[in-house]
């Protein structure tokens, strides 16, 4: 047996989380702009729009997270740019949010019912009226639940910035097992911090869940 | 800055067929496995007995919120620590397993509730037991209804299959992180990877879809005549 669980490296563990928390934050909010704007392409009534929107989230959902951060930070430089490990990490995983939440977001938008499109065109409202008056305000209250639940996904998956020496949660772990050698014990302990940042939202998210079920029922 | 050549990646094609061959097996025997896992695990979530309920609960959500990456970290060294010395494959099969099974959990209790409760009555009525009543009455209903959700998180699982080439097992992105340290071509190589990726996603999708119309075959005919 190593050297003991001194609290530096409780320290360390912690600043790593906040890292897992930061990047999870960068990641859903570059994510969630270019969400938006995928959402919003997929309806769009230009056809070869929507045709290369499909395309795109056909790429990023079919593309593993990791081989998406190893492209950013191994490929990227080889072609001249340099690129560092919160970059990489930042922008492979707004990618994969914006094709995730893009088409959550557009089953959210096309289930604000019918009547209330027809409405807003026959009040004379043009599209982008229609869009940010009428539907985008009911589309945000049908996508909460869901977009809640994909913060878990979004959290679990900044551990894979750790492949590429981000340190973060996991990354940070390692580096502490390289002192004092103990991997199950820091790992367990790893998978409690993560638990206590992703439980609390999955439960919010199967609250609001329950609430919008009744809501529709009413 | 170089020319492009991806030429490089194609002269391994062997490599890369392995990798592609153990991600395929990964993915197979995960989803097998973890289906039943799910199957029996959501089945517990519903029964009678308080401590087996819990206990499937806080399997499910243990894996639920926690990443992959640390779950196979943790199969790996908690294996070797209990003195068990197996290769990095058979961890990889068992570490997702165990992941994916709790999904598919999550998925088939979805599907089990859903059943009505007229059904669930008759087949008390004729006497079924428990046992049969899931059988022959719940589970072939409830697999239709949840099949596109249980079908997409089994291509989730070949994606994430790549996040096993971090304990060495030789899948796709191992082969990948190979070929790249040996070429200099990082950014050939992954763009290749990463369509054979949405390729393989793509043929999943095809051999479920095509299952799908083979095992509800009885059921789709019968709806035609209604």
């Amino acid at each position: 047996m190593g050297q003991s669980f001194a609290v530096g490296y409780l320290l360390f563990l912690g600043k790593g989380a906040l890292w897992t928390a930061g990047l999870s934050s960068i990641a859903l909010l570059c994510g969630g702009i270019l969400a938006l704007v995928v959402a919003l392409c997929r309806i769009s009534p230009q056809k070869w729009v929507r045709l290369v929107m499909a395309l795109y989230i056909q790429l990023i959902q079919g593309t593993p997270v990791l081989v998406l951060m190893f492209l950013m930070y191994f490929g990227l430089p080889s072609l001249g740019w340099s690129v560092s490990p919160l970059l990489a990490a930042s922008v492979s995983l707004s990618l994969y949010v914006s094709a995730y939440l893009g088409e959550s977001w557009r089953a959210a938008i096309q289930a604000v019912p019918r009547a209330q499109w027809e409405a807003a065109e026959c009040l004379a409202l043009s599209r982008t009226q229609r869009m940010t008056k009428v539907i985008l305000p009911q589309a945000v209250r049908i996508a909460t639940p869901p977009t809640v639940g994909f913060m878990v996904q979004i959290i679990k998956n900044t551990s894979l910035a750790s492949v590429v020496g981000f340190i973060e949660l996991v990354r940070a772990g390692q580096i502490v097992n390289n002192t004092i050698f103990q991997p199950f014990l820091i790992y367990l302990l790893i998978a409690m911090l993560y638990f206590s940042m992703c439980y609390p939202l999955s439960i919010f998210s199967r609250k609001l869940e329950a609430k919008a079920g009744e809501k529709s029922y009413a | 800055m170089t020319e492009l050549d991806f030429s490089v990646v194609f002269d391994r094609w062997g490599m890369v067929l392995n990798g592609m061959l153990l991600t395929i097996e990964l993915t197979l025997v995960a989803t097998a496995c973890g289906f039943v896992v799910g199957t029996f695990c959501a089945i517990g979530k519903r029964g009678r007995t308080g401590w087996l309920r819990r206990l499937c609960g806080m399997y499910v959500e243990a894996i639920r919120n926690t990443p992959l990456l640390v779950q196979i970290f943790l199969v790996y060294f908690g294996l070797s620590n209990l003195g068990l010395s197996l290769s990095a494959i058979t961890v990889s099969m068992t570490a997702l397993t165990i992941n994916v099974g709790a999904y598919s959990a999550e998925i088939m209790r979805a599907g089990f509730d859903s059943i009505e409760k007229g059904q669930l009555e008759a087949a008390e009525t004729l006497g079924l037991t428990r046992r049969q009543v899931y059988w022959h009455v719940i589970l072939k209903q409830a697999l239709e209804r949840v099949y596109p959700a249980l079908t997409s998180q089994f291509v989730l699982l070949m994606l994430s299959s790549s996040i096993c080439s971090q304990i060495s097992a030789e899948e796709l992105t191992a082969v990948a992180n190979f070929i790249q340290s040996d070429t200099y071509r990082p950014f050939e190589t992954y763009i290749v990877v990463g369509m054979l990726y949405v390729l393989l996603s793509f043929l999943l999708r095809i051999v479920f879809w095509i299952l799908g119309l083979a095992i509800f075959r009885r059921r789709r005919n019968l709806q035609a005549f209604i």
